[in-house]
């Protein structure tokens, strides 16, 4: 029989106001097992945390139930008290009388006899705990990073520095990510290059820095501490230990492609770095529109190279690698703006993409930043931009801000400028929101002495009229329509989630929310964990961000991995779900359910020396949600801290 | 309990309203804490839900149910995390699923099925927590005990 001790907080008068907390102390003196109930102003102090200490001792309590606030405040702290008095913290109950009872309930009575059901309850429950225990997991200090964007980088770089060993994952031919493609960056207007370019080189020249470009995330098993992870490495068609990256190759390949990184804007070839200061500067071969792979003709970049690094048979690599963290870092794309039909039918020449603007005013872009017309080349003299395209936007299905475009539709605006002082820039925005160190400035400057013109108010049409786009819209503030003759417009496409983000969640195990952006473990306490242990979420995977705040949330997804790979070993959850193997039929039914892939299928002996199939729950990986519990059809399998029995004991004793 | 005291409780019983006896299981992730935050939020509610927190409500076995209704409880409760939001990526999938079915098994054998709810309340949701309550607690009220006079320990 448990030698149950039963104490009432009072919280000052949060409880006791409306509970009559000596009453309660008195009617759990009668339950079943409890040997001692007392009341107290505040349990939680340490005035209160003795008086368990002594009752422990004097009565030789072996079971602790407190009536005070919810579990989810001081269940830890009580848990503490009582591992004092050596008794395993499971042995410890509490009955949440402060946000479920006298603060929903005004009828002291009432309130009074909620208070001990509940603490009857708690003591059901208490009397029927066994001591749980975790165990030692080791961890591998090690960390992964999937995306090689600025987040990537700097998250690889933040682990590296501290001492411990990175893979760093990129899909793209180069590191550098969105920020590469960005010409000057906002509010100080420093070019992008050359403060991303240094830190590229850092981490390609780190020792503990492992990069693999053109390569993928194909699988990863294991839990926090023990991932196993596995990477394909697509075949570059490159011998990579040969190759100078001297760069005759892609001067002499005859086939032209548009160039992703310039977002189609300019073109590359079929063996191509994507941008003169990739790192690796090394060429891949893309196999869909070389002539030696479609039509088994030309071979130049093989006869030119004076390495002979190009190796056309190369077959993809895939490598297993075990971490302990993995950081996501994969970045956002772009929102499609053709899906606004009403912007001249969703395509015209001189209609073009923020991103593709910054391709075109950036020096080393495909027009060596003279920023032309597309469709024929001229300078523009009208230009208009329009925010919040593919953002704030229900009917496209993304009602929320993608909080970069208004800065850097302002700096846009600032470098039109500074090429053409006479051009009339126009911009139609919904608000302007610009909450950020010296933002606002920056955006006023815009305004101010850089003579863009902003109308409130959303376009309603473009189209062509002439060699000009037409653009009709609202001036809500002088509530009257306006029309524009552009000779080009930019649309601020908002960003959205990664079209595979949803493959890569369920890859990891983690959560996406209704736009599939990675979800965090908590919107304010935990903004770079996940849900899942060890899995970190860093940059603009997880809400649209600006290059500030990505690299601070790296930085932060850095700090977690390294607060795990400071610990000597993991402590496992002590309430998982165990398996009476004995009674065990293995029909499998748990595995099935299990989100963690906890269960696995075992052979054991019989005692006749035959061979049966059990399940087993590996305690390290189990997250103890239960749900294998209620799967289990033969009722063996149970979850510790929430057994079937102890329930089963809540329930009774609610009803009594 | 000796017997005046009883006849005075029954007679207390039928000067006072009858209060059904409810039990919430709650998701500890989402339920529970929008039921922590009613509290916080000091929104009052019928006293009548006596909660059993679980780490999930796929933890719920519909035999924990079925115990309660057999053990005396004139409704019962399970609430979790929205579809989609289930901290375990998916408990709260099983246990629709589940709960739908024993929702029409006790229908089949004669208990209301407003007497057994299923809810989905978030963390953030004190209010719908609170409604939720009081509508189980009215509903359960018009309804009256469930099989008044059978054997609990049955």
């Amino acid at each position: 029989m448990p030698r149950i001790g039963v104490f009432i907080c009072h919280c000052g008068i949060n409880i006791e106001k409306t509970v009559d907390t000596a009453k309660v102390a008195e009617a759990a003196r009668s339950f079943p097992g409890v040997v001692f109930a007392a009341d107290y102003k505040y349990m939680c102090s340490d005035p209160g945390q003795n008086m368990i200490l002594d009752a422990i001792r004097e009565y030789n309590l072996d079971r602790i139930v407190v009536g005070a606030c919810s579990p989810s405040l001081h269940e830890p702290t009580f848990q503490a008290c009582v591992a004092k008095a050596d008794l395993n913290p499971y042995f410890f109950e509490m009955a949440n009388l402060r946000e479920q009872v006298s603060w929903v309930t005004h009828d002291r009575e009432m309130a009074t006899e909620k208070a001990i059901q509940a603490v009857r309850m708690a003591v059901a429950k208490a009397g029927k705990s066994e001591p749980l225990a975790s165990q030692s997991l080791p961890i591998t200090k090690k960390a992964l990073v999937i995306g090689g964007g600025i987040s990537g980088i700097q998250a690889a770089l933040d682990i590296a520095e501290a001492g411990f060993p990175v893979i760093l994952v990129e899909r793209e031919p180069s590191i550098g990510g969105r920020m590469a493609q960005l010409d000057k960056t906002f509010p100080t207007l420093d070019c992008s290059a050359c403060i991303l370019t240094p830190k590229m080189v850092e981490a390609a020249r780190n020792p503990n820095i492992t990069i693999h470009t053109y390569a993928e995330v194909e699988n990863v098993a294991g839990f926090i501490g023990n991932f196993e992870v596995t990477i394909r490495k697509k075949a570059r068609s490159i011998d990579m230990s040969k190759c100078t990256g001297c760069g005759v190759c892609y001067e002499k390949c005859p086939v032209k492609v548009p160039n992703k990184f310039e977002e189609g804007t300019g073109e590359r070839k079929a063996i191509y770095v994507p941008f003169p200061q990739a790192v690796p500067n090394k060429p891949v071969i893309d196999r869909e529109v070389c002539l030696h792979f479609t039509k088994g003709k030309c071979g130049i970049c093989a006869k030119m190279c004076p390495a002979e690094a190009v190796v056309y048979n190369q077959e993809d690599e895939v490598i297993t690698e075990k971490v302990g963290a993995i950081i996501v870092a994969t970045g956002f794309d772009l929102f499609d703006t053709k899906r606004y039909e009403e912007y001249a039918g969703g395509a015209h020449p001189d209609m073009i993409t923020s991103l593709q603007f910054e391709r075109l005013i950036n020096a080393s872009g495909p027009t060596q930043g003279k920023l032309r017309r597309p469709s024929d080349g001229k300078e523009p003299e009208t230009i208009v931009f329009i925010q919040c395209v593919g953002s704030r936007d229900d009917k496209m299905g993304r009602p929320y801000c993608s909080r970069i475009c208004c800065m850097y539709t302002a700096k846009q605006t600032i470098l039109v400028r500074e090429k053409f002082p006479n051009a009339r820039i126009f911009v139609f925005f919904m608000d302007i929101r610009t909450a950020g160190k010296n933002y606002e400035e920056f955006c006023r400057r815009a305004i101010e002495d850089y003579n863009a013109e902003y109308i409130r108010g959303r376009v309603s049409k473009i189209y062509p009229s002439g060699d000009k786009l037409i653009v009709e819209g609202s001036d809500t503030i002088l509530g009257r329509p306006v029309e524009i003759a552009a000779d080009l417009v930019v649309l601020a496409a908002g960003a959205e989630a990664r079209a595979d983000a949803k493959d890569l969640a369920r890859m990891l195990g983690i959560q996406t929310d209704q736009y599939n952006f990675f979800s965090e473990a908590h919107a304010k306490l935990r903004p770079v964990e996940t849900m899942t242990g060890g899995i970190f979420l860093a940059g603009a995977c997880q809400f649209p961000r600006d290059i500030p705040d990505c690299v601070a949330s790296a930085s932060a997804s850095a700090a977690k991995a390294l607060a795990l790979f400071g610990k000597p070993e993991l402590a496992s959850l002590p309430t998982v779900a165990k398996v009476d193997e004995s009674r065990c039929s293995g029909c499998m039914a748990c595995l099935s359910v299990c989100p963690y892939s906890a269960v696995t299928m075992e052979e054991v002996k019989n005692k006749s020396g035959g061979i049966r199939e059990v399940a087993r729950v590996n305690p390290g990986v189990c997250q103890g949600c239960g749900a294998c519990a209620a799967a289990c059809n033969a009722g063996v399998i149970d979850l510790l801290g929430y057994t079937n029995e102890q329930i089963a004991c809540q329930v009774d004793a609610a009803l009594l | 309990m000796s017997k005046a005291e009883e006849k005075e409780k029954t007679e207390n019983a039928e000067k006072h309203e009858w209060e059904p006896k409810i039990v919430g299981f709650l998701c500890r992730w989402c339920s529970y804490a929008g039921a922590d935050l009613a509290g916080s939020s000091r929104i009052e509610y019928p006293p009548n839900v006596r909660v059993i927190r679980v780490p999930c409500s796929g933890r719920v076995n519909p035999l924990h149910v079925l115990r309660a209704f057999r053990k005396g409880a004139d409704a019962v409760l399970v609430a979790g995390c929205h579809p989609g939001d289930c901290h375990y990526s998916e408990g709260n999938y099983y246990a629709r699923r589940r709960l739908d079915v024993l929702k029409e098994l006790l229908e089949f054998i004669g208990i209301e099925p407003e007497r057994f709810r299923l809810e989905w309340c978030s963390a953030s949701e004190a209010r719908r927590f609170a409604d939720v309550i009081t509508e189980v607690t009215g509903q359960v009220k018009k309804l009256g005990p469930l099989n008044p006079k059978e054997n609990k320990n049955g």
